[in-house]
């Protein structure tokens, strides 16, 4: 099992690597699109998979991240690196802000809370005098990295994108498999007792919030520095609900699920594009058939499938391996 | 006379629109709210039920000739049809499972649903004329009403009544309230619990596209008209807090008037006014203005 999804991630970054050398099988435009997407949704499940909680907001940090870059680089010439570093960096605090606020309820609620919080963060772009309103931010330019990389060449930028994406997956893979996310899991699985136990939820709750929101605004600063463009969208809860939607296809108990979601969903996105309205119903059709018949996504059902093939062994020993490497 | 600077008559302008908003308001969040509280579901979908029964009513008028009064009728009850049946079909294997599946299937029926037609209508909105009977305007003395928005105050507000009294104050309604509580208890004493889970989606869905319908003349029947509603509805029902009848209509018509008032005191953020009053409700009174507080 081990063995297998390491064999799977050496196929993909192989497979990543080599994306700007086949130009004529693959956009690497798209491929950034994509990899943009697959931190998002990552970093939203660190909350929804991993601790157990449905943040419907989730643009507000990615817009937010978006916008932060994309006014720091184009108004006041700031670095590309330095920008994107920002842009993580308010979105972070604005997650220590909205989880605060949040986690003061729970299930539903909680939903519901973070979606008012992200439309009051949605109206404050939408009408701040230095967003472009519904035009957003456009032509942003994409400088260079730390100095020496000029991104304006696609290639350059691709593989900063991929250095990037690839550093925030390891973080929120080292922050699922540490004690701090074993203490997550332990929320997700029964509050009460884990408040017993003496952890400070609310506190470990905030944080997660705060590291999650801070690579969702990553994640969004990269996206405008790819596409030199901020725009409401970022932060509309079409986004939000997006990622969600991402993630549960993909499977959220799972730490690579929401990637392989996320780039489901860029793909139908992007090779159905000439459909036009089709994509909607196609892609909601989708997700029907997902939430009615594989609740685990695509992921989860995969690992189901495989272990159910090798004899589980019902051992005392090997139950905590299970559960203490989530893959 | 002014108030606060502001002419009198723009006010109580302003304060119709917010009560015509809030006779919309009430309709949604009711119906948003019975299923809530039967199905333990947030029916993501109600705003795409709302178009629903605004493109039922013009399809009716537009291909068959029906009057006005007649697709008041038929549409609802035809969307109602259909919700019962995607209830029955597929919202069904979603009981006791975590709520979040439940959410995410609606919010893909949306996906499905306005999708389909903006690929069979387009984007663009389509006109639907106001009734010949309900044009024309009273002067009340103080300002100066279309018809047709009195029309629309009066009619929803009664269906809400009807909705509550029929929930608080008759037999069908306390085994409604009964299933709500305790649904296997009910089911023991004899009553059909699946089959009244059915009908309070049903009520619920077309009571979204009776909106839609009374909403058709006053914007314009267009595929994405319920989809920034929904949102706002949400949070209509979350103040009044989750489960609570009175609590989601008297919200609703509160909410349309405080929005219709932001209008004139600053008017872009009317759209945003109903968040940041949800906001404080949560941190203030966390189970909503009429809920109660549950464990």
């Amino acid at each position: 099992m081990r063995t297998l999804s390491f064999a799977a991630i050496a196929v993909v970054l192989l497979a990543l690597l080599a994306v700007p050398f086949v130009p004529q099988l693959i956009y690497s435009v798209f491929v950034m699109k994509m990899l943009c997407f697959v931190l998002f949704a990552c970093a939203f499940n660190l909350l929804l998979g991993h601790t157990g909680i449905l943040s419907f907001g989730h643009a507000a940090f990615f817009g937010t991240g978006a916008y932060v870059t994309g006014i720091l680089v184009k108004e006041y010439g700031v670095p590309t690196d330095l920008g994107i570093l920002a842009g993580g960096l308010v979105a972070a605090a604005l997650g220590t802000i909205i989880g605060a606020l949040a986690i003061h309820r729970s299930g539903i609620y909680l939903a519901m809370i973070t979606l008012a919080l992200s439309q009051l963060v949605f109206f404050f772009f939408l009408q701040a005098p230095f967003t472009g309103a519904e035009d957003g931010l456009q032509r942003i330019p994409r400088g260079t990295f730390l100095g020496v990389i000029d991104l304006r060449n696609d290639t350059a930028l691709y593989y900063v994108v991929l250095g990037i994406v690839g550093a925030g997956l390891w973080l929120v893979w080292r922050t699922v498999n540490s004690p701090f996310g074993n203490v997550l899991r332990a929320i997700r699985e029964h509050e009460p007792r884990a408040i017993s136990l003496g952890y400070p939820v609310a506190r470990y709750k905030v944080l997660v919030f705060t590291i999650s929101a801070g690579l969702a605004g990553i994640a969004g600063s990269l996206k405008a520095i790819v596409f030199q463009l901020a725009a409401l969208y970022d932060v509309h809860w079409h986004t939000s609900g997006d990622v969600i939607l991402m993630t549960l296809l993909g499977g959220m108990n799972t730490v690579f699920g929401p990637a392989v979601g996320a780039a489901l969903v860029s793909a139908l996105n992007h090779y159905l594009d000439p459909f036009g309205a089709w994509v909607t119903v196609i892609i909601g059709l989708v997700f029907m058939t997902c939430v009615l018949t594989f609740r685990q996504g695509v992921v989860g059902q995969l690992n189901q499938w495989f272990s159910s093939r090798r004899a589980p062994i019902p051992s005392a020993k090997g139950q905590p391996r299970s559960h203490a490497h989530q893959q | 006379m002014d108030i606060f600077g502001i002419p009198i008559q723009a006010l109580l302008g302003q304060l119709m629109l917010g009560i015509v908003n809030g006779s919309f308001y009430a309709v949604l969040s009711l119906g948003l709210a019975i299923i809530f509280g039967v199905l333990k579901i947030v029916n993501f979908a109600h705003g795409a039920f709302f178009m629903l029964g605004a493109f039922a009513a013009f399809l009716l008028a537009q291909y068959m000739g029906a009057s006005y009064w007649l697709t008041l009728f038929i549409a609802p009850l035809a969307v109602a049809v259909f919700g019962m049946l995607f209830e029955f079909l597929f919202l069904r294997r979603l009981y006791g499972l975590d709520p979040i599946y439940g959410l995410l299937l609606t919010f893909s029926l949306v996906l499905v649903l306005e999708g389909g037609f903006r690929v069979a209508f387009g984007s663009s909105g389509q006109p639907f004329a106001t009734p010949e009977q309900l044009r024309g305007t009273i002067n009340l003395g103080f300002m100066i009403l279309p018809i047709y928005r009195g029309f629309v105050i009066v009619s929803a507000l009664t269906l809400c009544l009807a909705t509550w009294f029929i929930i608080e104050r008759t037999s069908l309604g306390a085994s409604l309230r009964a299933a709500t509580e305790r649904s296997e208890l009910t089911q023991a004493f004899g009553i059909n619990v699946p089959r009244l889970i059915t009908l309070t989606y049903g009520v619920g869905v077309g009571l979204a596209a009776f909106a839609g319908v009374l909403a058709a003349p006053i914007f314009h029947v267009n595929p994405s008209m319920g989809s920034s509603l929904v949102i706002i509805i949400f949070a209509v029902v979350v103040i009044g807090g989750l489960g609570s009848i009175m609590g989601a209509i008297v919200t609703g018509l509160g909410l349309g008037v405080v929005e219709g008032f932001t209008r004139v005191f600053y008017s872009e953020f009317s759209s945003t006014i109903v968040f940041l009053v949800m906001v404080l409700v949560l941190l203030l009174r966390p189970a909503g203005l009429f809920g109660r507080e549950e464990g």
